[in-house]
């Protein structure tokens, strides 16, 4: 089957269809049966993709989803820049997911700020025996003689820890007591909680709530407050992604108070019960201590999207319909001001990318988030999934997708493959598990978490940075000699 | 407005723009709760001194900056080794994507590796039924020739039992019954990614060899002429091991490469992509019990499977990472004393390439400092060339390195004169390098991407040498062992040597007069 056969959306359908049907052949009847669950087309009006999502990965499949500890360490808690954050349990998750994540920030590392650094309890046999709760108060009393500057601790538990009965609890309790009040959080976050990184943001959005906030009741501000203090929840500032946002925000007059995580500090964190309106980009990940604030500080949230002109401006006014006039024209002249920068980014590359066929595989809020600058620039996406997304997501996508997508929840390593090498996209948006195979079958790819060592991708001064890389992987003069000119 | 379309300003530059440094000056001032100038620079000072140095090295539990993976990495190494085999570690699911990525990151390549992906439920059950369905699901879906299994610290802390586990999900019929399923149990709690190498490696051999966990008889080893190569976990695998070959073939001698990774991490663009390539293939991996020897290139990488193969009635030999001219000259000795087979012409003319290429350089590394962070046989092999290059590996450090590995260091030390006052640093990590760069400086240092953070703080400049390298590319193609690849380290250090001295003579009028155009 060929892709210029689908031509109707009809046909479109019943090409997935088939192609879902396919796929599904090489499994035992029983794992066909739970990947077919997973696997749909979007139907127009349908209130989501008509898929199943949140499921434990089927074993031995080649599944790209992560852990919960990735989640927590890896994705809330790590990019907090003045504290330390323990890998607590062997030395492989933080020897892994060091540094890895791009998660940019400013500060001297190693002496006030330590995101690009691997603290771990480099868990011994022993330690598995007799427990490692000796030797954890034991590295928070090294940590404070040698890091004197930190803000704050993190124990972010790896699997053991959960398995052989620790009481990390206790130790953290009882350091921050004899640290005079010292912001030390537990988190549960052991690799095999959960079905994915998704448990491990829950986990860790609720260790804010427990050991962060409810410190800070009663507790003055730091700063006077301002009727127009935002704080901005959901931004990793991957690539300086939080950054590019935090400008258009400050330029239609508002006050970011605090940045969520990326580049992030423990005093903005506990500042931001004190905002006005939390704007939340990745709603999957922050969406629980979004809710929580809504609920206990009756603060508003608003979920955004700074990916391409369309949806910049979309939201620039949805933010601004939360204030005054004042606002309302700072966002308009925000709009303004940048619309030379997009017509030209836009003359510059969309004749360059006009009709190219995307298909997408990201985790948090991407699989949708990034259809509106891909479409900006003339783009079409014929297929997104989601690595660890529930059914609100995908309810969320609906507003996004055309009919007919082909949707793929927590894709194994053969369906991608599959869909793919049928479908003959001409871009794959993934992961660096993902990345290598489509290029070996003559695929342009861009990896969409890390934004392939690229980025900022959020604002305007991001889109031009996106257009620019899609263009030079599409367009790139190495696809024209993957097939040897003598080769049948 | 920074951004512009005709030129399109990456991160590096734009961030850098005034409208950006103003807003982050604010976002520090009024959000951040900064520690003061003052004393940010006060304790940044204080971490350089000696009394620093001093806290940093009495540190009991806390590692900072490790320079070691855990086993199961190693295991995925070695099990990618074989010929269309998929590694399967037991355990939760997130490890594996770590794996992937990793080497992905190092390899820029593909890594297929499947995982049980267990959770709670498993926690409390075991893991026996993510064991049938997996390897099922496995074996259908990607046809592998064999499953190698190995384990996450999850499964070795609630104690699943892969031998049982794994004959139970043939009984139900996840795989044939003759099929091949080695295992090994990789906790990463004990030792570092070697050791995982080096588990998996027993396992595949004792697989084999030894009857295939009692459901074959055991082979009888009928001696050849063979020699069994093992390379070990290594970075540049791709570029060494045919390296290796060339040399074998070079010399006439028949060989087995026992766990060959050059060709999967090395697929090329071309249309396909190859989930398998190359490998050992499995009747080798049998047949190489008949082989008249079996050589490690690294000690550490397989101090639990020599000895297996030793008791098989094989002379088994270990080398430490060899690289240089004293390294390669007892490698090929010894290929030349087992299989009886004399050294090529062709590779005594390199040697002397190699020996002509050294002359012509050595004045710009004689007497230069050096320290050294890697693997425990790297390190071996790194310090033994730097000693012939006349240079001095003041500081030897290796966070997986044991007692007896920095007993043979401190003895290598002591072997030449240029190792004296040169320390070994066994179970230290990347933290207590930086007090050593600080509180005895070097000229140079030799390390993987993470030493890049040492550069940064300490200003010694980095020789990226190691695994892994995530911020360069390519690397790994090229051989660091034989001749040619004693060469290519040269030329390495040589070029940060000579980009140094440019550096530090390009100022017009104040340093420009050293600005050679010779050198």
């Amino acid at each position: 089957m060929s892709v210029a056969a689908a031509e109707t959306i009809e046909e479109l359908k019943a090409r997935n269809k088939e192609l879902i049907k396919e796929v599904l052949e090489v499994y035992p009847e029983k794992t066909a049966k739970r990947r077919a669950k997973h696997l749909g087309a979007f139907e127009e009006g349908k209130p989501d993709c008509g898929v199943k999502s949140n499921i434990k990965s089927i074993p031995g499949v080649m599944t790209i989803r992560g852990c919960a500890y990735a989640g927590s360490k890896g994705v809330v808690w790590g990019p907090i820049k003045d504290m330390i954050h323990i890998s607590h349990g062997p030395v492989g998750c933080g020897q892994y997911s060091w540094a890895s994540r791009r998660n940019y920030y400013i500060g001297t590392t190693g002496v006030d700020t330590f995101g690009t650094m691997q603290f771990t309890s480099d868990f011994q046999e022993k330690d598995i025996v007799f427990g490692g709760d000796k030797k954890l108060a034991k590295i928070i009393d090294e940590i404070q003689d040698l890091f004197p500057l930190n803000k704050g601790i993190s124990v972010q538990s790896e699997c053991p820890i959960g398995l052989i009965g620790d009481d990390i609890e206790a130790v953290s309790k009882a350091k921050s007591k004899e640290y005079e009040g010292k912001t030390i959080v537990p988190v549960r976050c052991e690799g095999f909680r959960g079905v994915s990184q998704s448990l491990g943001h829950h986990i860790a959005n609720d260790s804010i709530r427990d050991w962060v906030f409810d410190k800070q009741e009663g507790k003055a501000a730091r700063f006077e407050p301002s009727p127009y203090d935002v704080a901005i929840i959901g931004d990793y500032n991957i690539g300086g992604d939080a950054w590019s946002s935090r400008i258009l925000l400050e330029e239609m007059g508002l006050r970011v108070v605090s940045q969520w995580s990326g580049d992030g500090t423990i005093a903005e964190l506990e500042a931001t019960p004190r905002a006005k309106l939390n704007v939340l980009h990745c709603y999957r990940s922050m969406n629980y201590i979004s809710r929580h604030m809504e609920e206990k500080y009756g603060i508003p949230w608003i979920e955004y999207n700074f990916f391409g002109p369309s949806k910049i401006a979309e939201s620039l006014r949805k933010i601004a319909s939360h204030f005054d006039d004042t606002i309302k024209e700072g966002a308009e002249a925000v709009i303004a001001k940048y619309q030379p920068l997009m017509d030209a980014v836009i003359a510059k590359y969309r004749p360059r990318l006009e009709g190219k066929k995307v298909m997408l595989y990201v985790g948090g809020l991407r699989p949708r988030h990034v259809i509106g600058a891909y479409e900006d620039l003339g783009m079409e996406i014929i297929g997104t999934g989601y690595e660890f997304g529930h059914n609100d997501d995908y309810q969320r996508t609906t507003h996004y997708v055309k009919d007919g997508t082909l949707i793929y929840d927590d894709v194994t390593g053969y369906e991608f493959e599959k869909f793919v090498e049928k479908i003959q996209p001409d871009l794959v948006g993934s992961g660096i598990k993902e990345k290598y195979v489509f290029q070996k079958m003559g695929v342009p790819f861009r990896q969409m978490h890390s934004w392939d060592y690229s980025g900022p991708y959020h604002g305007y001064d991001g889109f031009a940075i996106f257009a620019r890389d899609m263009d030079m992987a599409i367009n790139s003069p190495v696809w024209k000699f993957a097939k040897a000119p003598w080769a049948a | 407005m920074p951004q512009n379309a005709d030129n399109v300003l990456d991160h590096f530059n734009l961030f850098r723009q005034p409208e950006y440094k103003e807003m982050f000056e604010n976002k520090k001032k009024n959000f951040e709760n900064p520690v003061p100038d003052p004393e940010l620079e006060r304790v940044r000072e204080w971490t350089k001194t000696e009394e620093y140095r001093e806290k940093n090295f009495a540190r009991e539990a806390l590692t900072v900056n490790p320079a070691k993976a855990c086993q199961p990495l190693g295991a995925v190494f070695a099990s990618l080794g074989f010929e269309k085999t998929i590694p399967f570690v037991h355990g939760s699911q997130g490890c594996v994507a770590y794996y992937r990525s990793h080497f992905s990151r190092h390899f820029k390549e593909p890594t297929s590796c499947v995982s049980s992906s267990m959770t709670e439920d498993a926690a409390v059950f075991g893991g026996l039924n993510n064991m049938i369905d997996g390897l099922a699901n496995t074996y259908n879906m990607y046809k592998p020739k064999m499953i190698s299994v190995s384990t996450t610290c999850m499964a070795e802390v609630i104690g699943d039992d892969l031998n049982a586990f794994i004959k139970t999900s043939k009984e139900k019929g996840s795989v044939p019954q003759e099929y091949d399923v080695p295992f090994a149990h990789t906790p990463a709690f004990v030792g570092s990614h070697i050791t995982g190498y080096d588990n998996v490696m027993k396992g595949i051999v004792e697989h084999f060899w030894d009857g295939k966990a009692g459901t074959a008889p055991k082979l009888e080893r009928v001696a050849n002429e063979k020699i069994n190569f093992i390379g070990g976990f290594d970075g540049y695998t791709v570029g060494n091991i045919r390296e290796i070959k060339r040399i074998f073939n070079s010399m006439g001698v028949e060989y087995t490469i026992f766990g060959d990774n050059s060709d999967v991490w090395d697929t090329p663009t071309d249309g396909e992509f190859r989930m398998y390539d190359g490998g050992t293939t499995l009747e080798d991996a049998a047949n190489a019990i008949h082989a008249r020897a079996t050589i490690s290139m690294q000690q550490y990488c397989t101090e639990k499977t020599l000895p297996l193969i030793a008791n098989h009635g094989q002379d088994t030999v270990a080398f430490n990472h060899p690289i240089g001219v004293n390294g390669t000259d007892e490698f090929l000795m010894a290929i030349s004393r087992i299989s009886g087979k004399p050294i090529s012409e062709e590779l005594t003319k390199e040697r002397g390439r190699l020996v002509d290429a050294i002359a012509d350089s050595a004045a710009h590394i004689h007497g230069k400092k050096f320290a050294i962070y890697g693997d425990p046989d790297l390190c071996l092999g790194l310090t033994a060339f730097l000693l012939e290059l006349g240079a001095e590996p003041v500081h030897v450090l290796s966070t997986n390195g044991g007692k007896a590995w920095a007993e043979k260091t401190e003895k290598l030390l002591a072997s030449s004169p240029f190792g004296k006052d040169c320390h070994v640093y066994a179970g230290k990590d990347l933290w207590h390098m930086r007090s050593l760069l600080f509180t005895e400086p070097v000229d140079f240092l030799i390390g993987n991407t993470y030493g890049k953070y040492l550069e940064r703080d300490t200003g010694t400049p980095l020789i990226r040498i190691g695994f892994p390298i995530f911020d360069r590319h390519h690397y790994h193609r090229y051989p660091v062992w034989g001749y040619q690849g004693a060469m290519n380290v040269l030329v390495w250090i040589l070029d940060k040597i000579f980009d140094e001295i440019d550096r530090n003579t390009n100022v017009v009028a104040k340093s420009d007069y050293s600005f050679d155009i010779i050198r």
